[in-house]
């Protein structure tokens, strides 16, 4: 796994900034993983690397828990991130039709970056905003009660 | 407190301020008066509601109308057309298509009716989340210092345990029980979390109460903690919950400040410290063992029980594993003693419960209400009928734990008890109510879907299991179904719920139980005639 353009020292840098906030004990593990997956985008091989080494933890069990949850992640991602709800409830209320807007307007299916390194598209479980939904989040920006003709204009607004 | 006809809140944060907040509120005031309204009306500054793109915002309850950004010009035409005439001034209302994350807590109280009972609700949305004042001024802490200084932890557990509260993260076993266990539990060290890695798709009011009143939390898992024995705390909150997050750490900071944590508290050798602990995004970790596999920095991968957490928890020592909502429940019953809880709702189940409105109805949102409630009475009342006058074909409750129920047991009784009676759960207490456009085969592929991908892959029932029944559903969606394959649905329905270690596999069954049993036509309709008979579903032919 390269670090995929993230020079070397970013990544040991971030990993240290984020051992020293939470001290270099497993039960801190999580918190450092998100912190550090937050900093860089994602988890790359020098990052457990280096946690490794400073929590005295082996690579494999950083492995294990690094792929486990789904907001830590050891691929790379696009520039943006967009997570589609697929529970049932933005489902029934009009999520499926918008799901499907949202594939053929980035033309990529779940789990897929576009070839411009722009967009990622995942899919989650619940995000706990049902009463607005079918409900998306872009990065950090959640969005609800869309509709697929309102794809187009929101993506716009991300360059 | 005096009673008052509406109540009318002004945001105060520094965009609002800015905006000319004070203004508005001094309008307010003036105009209040000027219509005679002083003593129908209370007007309140609260802090950050959270939005500041339309700041400032003024709130009106009990209809939980949100106006913004409103000027100082604005309020006279606010306070004749809503406070005095009581119509809505629509116009001035603050647009809501797009929402930050930071204000859906309150567009989710848009179904907010005063004929609600709230108890573990009273304060979140009314007080100033960020200022433990306005929590001691609503009664906050009292409970706590009773507690403490006046009560026995026995006479805690006890009482818990006479006011009948059971708990609320859809398992339903009595509180007052699992602290006595706890309290009894051998160990110099033990542990009190509050679970709030609130992840069943369609529930959100852990958040709310989160957001709206965290200190009702901190306060409840001191008392906890007084009772079991404790001197340490942890508050796993999930990690999408960032709002959530933010607010319990400010929250945990004034407590200490204020001397309810930390210490001698109260001037008692009572310590007692608490660690918000992010989640990562992994719905099992709501099970309690996983969660306190995931505060142990490992998978969140559940553990064979017993022994069970109130022994062997956190690091192997005796645990006490609450849900948000029901630690919402516990203050009150401290103040106000098991007799009065027990005035609420039907005797095996009393109290009230916390339901989300979702789905085909034309106003969905929260309500608090007494236990007991029946489905046809959500959706006429609180729902306010089915959108575009469709007919009422199934709820799905509680998650995707719950059942699904037909429109056969609308008038069954919500509670504990009556439910189980009739062969479906009340899980976490999300209502969708579906519409007659809704296909059984094309939900519970949703719902199988979900738990395939949730399933945390530790036993093989429920890794095998579930992403073998969503195949099957699949081909019967695609119109390549077959009979033996419903047999097949059958007894990998039964497999999941009698060999899965944890209740995520043990309930991932009950969705195709459900639908065999009050849907079976329907589903058959996709096998024998190839037909959808929702035309939902792609029947495009392909067999996976």
């Amino acid at each position: 796994m390269a670090g995929n353009g993230k020079d070397g020292n970013v990544v040991v840098a971030a990993v240290k900034v984020a051992v020293d906030r939470y001290g270099a004990s497993q039960d801190e593990l999580i918190p450092i993983l998100n912190e550090v997956n937050r900093e860089i985008g994602y988890l790359p091989g020098e990052a457990l690397d280096e946690i490794s080494r400073l929590l005295r933890v082996p690579k494999s069990h950083l492995f294990s828990v690094a792929s486990f949850y789904r907001m830590l992640s050891t691929k790379p991602h696009g520039k943006h991130v967009i997570q589609f709800c697929e529970s049932a409830p933005c489902h029934v209320s009009g999520g499926r039709e918008v799901w499907l807007a949202l594939k053929e307007h980035l033309n990529i299916d779940d789990d897929q970056t576009t070839p411009d390194g722009k967009w990622t598209l995942l899919t989650t479980s619940c995000l706990g905003v049902c009463g607005v939904g079918p409900v998306m989040v872009i990065d950090d920006d959640i969005y609800g009660n869309v509709e697929p003709s309102q794809i187009p204009t929101i993506l716009e607004k991300y360059h | 407190m005096k009673a008052f006809r509406s109540m009318v809140l002004v945001s105060s944060d520094p965009t609002s301020i800015e905006r000319g907040a004070k203004d508005v509120y001094q309008a307010f005031q003036s105009e209040i008066s000027a219509f005679g309204l002083d003593n129908e009306i209370s007007l309140t500054m609260v802090g950050d509601v959270g939005r500041h793109d339309a700041a400032p915002l003024v709130i009106v309850y009990p209809e939980a109308v949100i106006y913004g950004p409103v000027k100082k010009e604005d309020v006279h035409y606010l306070v004749e057309e809503h406070l005095y005439k009581g119509r809505i001034a629509s116009s001035f209302q603050a647009p809501v298509k797009e929402l930050s994350g930071k204000i859906a807590w309150l567009s989710s109280r848009k179904g907010t009716l005063p004929a609600e009972q709230r108890i573990v609700l009273e304060r979140a949305g009314v007080i100033d989340p960020n200022s433990i004042d306005d929590y001691i001024i609503h009664d906050g802490y009292q409970a706590l210092a009773n507690a403490i200084t006046e009560m026995s932890p026995e006479d805690i557990y006890t009482t818990l345990e006479k006011s009948g509260l059971r708990g609320r993260g859809g398992a339903g076993f009595p509180t007052g029980t699992k602290w006595k266990f706890v309290r009894k539990a051998q160990g110099e060290k033990k542990y009190v979390i509050c679970n709030a890695d609130e992840s069943e798709p369609g529930t959100f009011k852990d958040r709310l109460i989160l957001e709206g009143d965290p200190h009702s939390i901190i306060e409840a898992l001191a008392i906890a903690a007084y009772t079991v024995g404790a001197d340490e705390g942890y508050l796993y909150i999930r990690g999408e919950y960032t709002i959530a997050q933010e607010r319990v750490s400010a929250a945990i900071a004034q407590a200490r400040e204020m001397g309810f944590l930390g210490k001698n508290i109260f001037g008692t050798d009572f310590n007692f410290d608490l660690h918000v602990h992010s989640g990562a995004g992994a719905y099992i970790c709501g099970e309690e063992t996983a969660l306190i596999e995931s505060i142990e920095g490992k998978r969140g991968e559940p553990r064979a029980r017993p022994p069970y957490p109130t022994t062997h928890g956190l690091w192997g020592k005796p645990t006490l594993v609450n849900n948000v909502e029901t630690l919402a429940n516990i203050a009150p019953i401290i103040r106000n003693g098991a007799d009065w809880y027990r005035g609420f709702g039907p005797a095996s189940s009393p109290g009230t419960k916390v339901y989300t409105i979702l789905g085909n109805v034309n106003l969905t949102g929260l309500i608090e209400v007494p236990m007991g409630i029946t489905l046809r009475e959500v959706i006429a009342i609180y729902g306010k009928g089915m959108k575009n006058g469709k007919t009422f074909k199934l709820a799905q409750t509680g998650g995707s734990s719950g059942s699904i129920v037909p429109a056969s047991l609308q008038d069954t009784p919500m509670d504990f008890d009556s439910f189980a009676k009739a062969g479906v759960a009340l899980g976490s207490g999300a209502l969708l109510i579906c519409d007659e456009d809704t296909c059984v085969v094309d939900l519970t592929k949703v719902l199988l879907n979900f738990f395939r991908k949730e399933s945390c892959g530790k036993c093989n029932p429920c890794r095998i299991g579930n992403q073998r029944a969503y195949e099957i559903l699949t081909n019967i969606s695609e119109g390549t179904g077959t009979l033996k394959d419903l047999d097949d649905l059958m007894v990998l329905s039964d497999n999941l719920y009698q060999l899965s270690n944890c209740g995520l596999g043990q309930t991932a069954g009950a969705p195709i139980r459900d639908i065999m049993n009050y849907f079976r036509a329907e589903v058959e309709a996709h096998i024998r005639l190839k037909v959808c008979p929702t035309g939902i579903c792609p029947m495009s032919g392909k067999r996976i």
